[in-house]
């Protein structure tokens, strides 16, 4: 009897559990997985591989040996992918290295601390940060940017798609100052539309998040940008009326899910999902869609000075507007030799050789001239002694 | 009893050095007690003197009840604002919701079980109800958030929406506009992952009312709804009580399905279908991202959240116990 019951228990419980995941199909197709990124760039890996041994310090052949970095969770599916399906698989198979996408306020703390060998961030270190990091560790904290991703706004229907907006009416909706489609000043700018009387509900990430800081950065600090009060950081203080999402897939969710939903999410997963997105208008007055050669050319366009400390704003051309970059932290002393040679090794590489796989997963890879002052910050690893 | 007693008097015990075996024994049950109370001190000590900052730069009254949330990025001093009144405000109410959704469930399902249902179905439904207590809570925010908020709960909320939000005074928990991810949404898929343990409870409890009694009252002409609710209800009642605060307790504290559906805002409205926050829900969605600052605040809100759990813990007690002595106790 007992056996008998147990099975009928399990029976009954396997039949509601399909029935979940059955009812639950409709949406299989719109969740990504990480084999489409990674097929992708499978084909760009193979190239990079023959041409990967010209890095830095690679010459004499592979560097065994750790690596732990933590960090932001925006770069990670681009990291990944250079770790593993670049760096060890085609040039040096005998490095082992770790990120952690711990997110950027924990990847500055762990980096300042000294628990891993690098830190990435989607915020660069301020000058107090950086006299912190001297006074720790007796010598210089280095960053350079690796690559460049834009926040794009996404909405529920089809039926904006291509809606044109410019800063100021974007930092309107989120603070609740424009709370319809139709209201006068997105008409204004789309003179052709017909719009709809309809309530918008924003949506924005509810936990800390570098795509936060470079939408807000973006809205408090860009000279086409009136109004915002917010300020800007991985968190700020929404108004009453939005609302939240967990992570891109969150906000993507809140978004499908709300009739009348806009959020403003990370460019590489919004082409990856094929939203309906809105362009934007930049500096020059031009309405841009976020593709990743409007992205690259914001990036371009950007005057980045020797310290890297910098925010990309005021772009212009056929650039889109709120583009944001993602650094790596390194010591200047400290390292031991092997670590230090890898390090040098694997972000060279990454500079000069990930560009391909970079682009595959929607990230605008830094441009010519920037390459080659950003592999002069990674020759000064270990070089204060 | 019986078979010990047929054995000579002191026939279990034993000489020598293993009787060592009671004192060893002793001592492990005490530094396993003891460990308990150190884990808990060592826990309650760290948090509230890391809290303790942040409630002094904030004001401690004004840490439970402004509602400004802004987080700071500095990493020596405080420069944000910390009022944690959204997240708790969440946090009672996603609870509370579950508990009003889940317990007339819960007892009915107990009912079923114990007095309806036939013997081959009773068993199998009520492990199957057990089971729901197996699946993950990050499984049941997931499901939530993508299939049975927007598949089900957003239709009930329109239709409260249209029909209960005309009413005077209640009409403003079902205003709009409805955000798919709101306190309602988070409340249900609570109440379904308090089920099990209100359930588990309910139904040993109602099974103990005692035999005799129920078939006096089927004696007297009762009909089963009446036994049910004169007889069993009534002499279950302080365990039900009981069951229902340990539900209410795991309500306060469930983390990661409600970040995932109570609309993750920082901000809180009367409206039951407002994307509000919560507290627990709140320090693990921006934990990950926050300057040293904020994370002293955030630790703040998990001291904030032992506080209430501890007043509701007490409460509950109080209540069981009170009712323990009004109504007998018959099922304690």
């Amino acid at each position: 009897m007992r056996t008998t019951t147990r099975r009928a228990a399990a029976t009954l419980a396997a039949i509601a559990l399909l029935a979940a995941a059955c009812g639950g199909g409709g949406l299989d197709a719109e969740i990504p997985t990480a084999d489409d990124a990674q097929d992708t760039d499978d084909t760009d890996t193979s190239d990079d591989g023959d041409d990967g041994d010209d890095g830095d310090e690679a010459d004499g052949g592979t560097i065994a040996g750790d690596l732990v970095g933590a960090g932001a969770t925006f770069v990670n599916p681009v990291f990944v992918d250079w770790i593993l399906d670049g760096y060890q698989a085609t040039v040096n198979p005998d490095a082992n290295i770790n990120y952690q996408s711990i997110g950027s306020g924990g990847g500055i703390e762990q980096f300042l601390l000294e628990q891993v060998d690098f830190g990435a961030s989607e915020r660069y270190l301020r000058d107090d940060t950086l006299e912190e990091a001297r006074e720790t560790r007796g010598c210089d904290a280095i960053q350079f940017p690796i690559v460049f991703g834009s926040v794009t706004i996404a909405f529920h229907d089809e039926f904006y798609d291509g809606l044109i907006l410019d800063g100021t009416t974007i930092g309107d909706i989120f603070e609740r100052r424009i709370t319809n489609y139709n209201a006068p000043a997105i008409q204004a700018l789309n003179p052709d539309r017909e719009l709809r009387d309809e309530d918008i509900i924003p949506v924005h990430r509810s936990d800390g998040s570098g795509t936060t800081s470079v939408f807000t950065t973006y809205l408090d600090l860009d000279d086409e940008v009136e109004g915002w009060t917010l300020g800007n950081g991985t968190e700020v203080q929404w108004p009453s009326g939005t609302i939240g999402g967990q992570g891109n897939e969150g906000v993507a969710a809140a978004v499908q899910q709300n009739p009348g939903g806009l959020g403003y999410l990370n460019q590489a997963y919004v082409l990856e999902q094929g939203f309906p997105q809105a362009q934007v208008i930049n500096a020059d007055g031009n309405p841009v869609f976020a593709t990743l050669e409007a992205t690259t050319v914001g990036a371009e366009v950007a005057e980045i000075p020797d310290n890297f400390q910098f925010d990309i704003l005021n772009i212009g051309g056929d650039g889109f507007p709120i583009t944001g970059t993602a650094w790596v932290f390194v010591w200047e002393c400290g390292y031991d030799d092997t670590t230090a040679a890898l390090l040098k090794d694997f972000w060279s590489w990454a500079v000069t050789e990930g560009g391909p796989q970079a682009e595959a997963l929607g990230y605008a890879p830094l441009g010519p001239s920037l390459q080659e002052r950003v592999l002069d910050a990674i020759d000064r690893i270990n070089s204060a002694e | 009893m019986s078979q010990t007693s047929s054995e000579a008097p002191g026939a279990l015990r034993v000489t020598g050095k293993a009787r060592f075996g009671d004192a060893f024994f002793r001592i492990i049950a005490y530094s396993a007690g003891l460990s308990v109370l150190v884990v808990l001190g060592l826990m309650i000590g760290t948090t509230t003197r890391d809290a303790l900052p942040v409630f002094e730069y904030q004001g401690l009254w004004s840490f439970f009840t402004s509602d400004e949330w802004r987080a700071g990025f500095s990493r020596t001093e405080f420069t944000g604002e910390y009022g944690a009144f959204s997240f708790i405000y969440g946090t009672l109410v996603t609870s509370l919701l579950a508990v009003v959704i889940a317990v007339p469930f819960a007892i009915a399902i107990s009912l079923y079980i114990n007095r309806i249902a036939p013997k081959r179905l009773a068993k199998p439904l009520a492990y199957t109800v057990e089971l729901l207590a197996a699946v993950p809570s990050v499984v049941f925010g997931l499901w939530g958030l993508l299939y049975f908020g927007p598949t089900y709960v957003r239709p009930v909320m329109e239709l409260l929406n249209s029909t209960l939000a005309p009413i005077p005074l209640v009409g403003i928990l079902f205003e709009g506009p409805i955000f798919t991810t709101s306190y309602f949404t988070a409340g249900v898929v609570l109440a379904i992952m308090i089920l099990p343990i209100i359930t588990a409870i309910t139904r040993e409890v109602t099974a103990q009312v005692a035999e005799d009694q129920v078939q006096a009252a089927y004696g007297m002409g009762a009909t089963d709804w009446e036994v049910m609710r004169k007889v069993i209800l009534r002499g279950a009642f302080p365990g039900i009580v009981g069951g229902t605060m340990l539900g209410l307790g795991r309500a306060l504290g469930e983390t990661i399905a409600v970040a995932m559906l109570v609309g993750g805002s920082q901000r809180w409205g009367l409206s039951l279908f407002f994307g509000g926050d919560s507290m627990a829900g709140h320090i693990a969605n921006t934990f990950q991202d926050a300057a040293p600052e904020t994370v002293l605040a955030l630790i703040a809100i998990g001291v904030g959240l032992f506080v209430i759990t501890v007043i509701v813990n007490v409460a509950a007690r109080a209540l069981v116990w009170r009712i323990g002595r009004v109504a007998g106790d018959a099922a304690l």
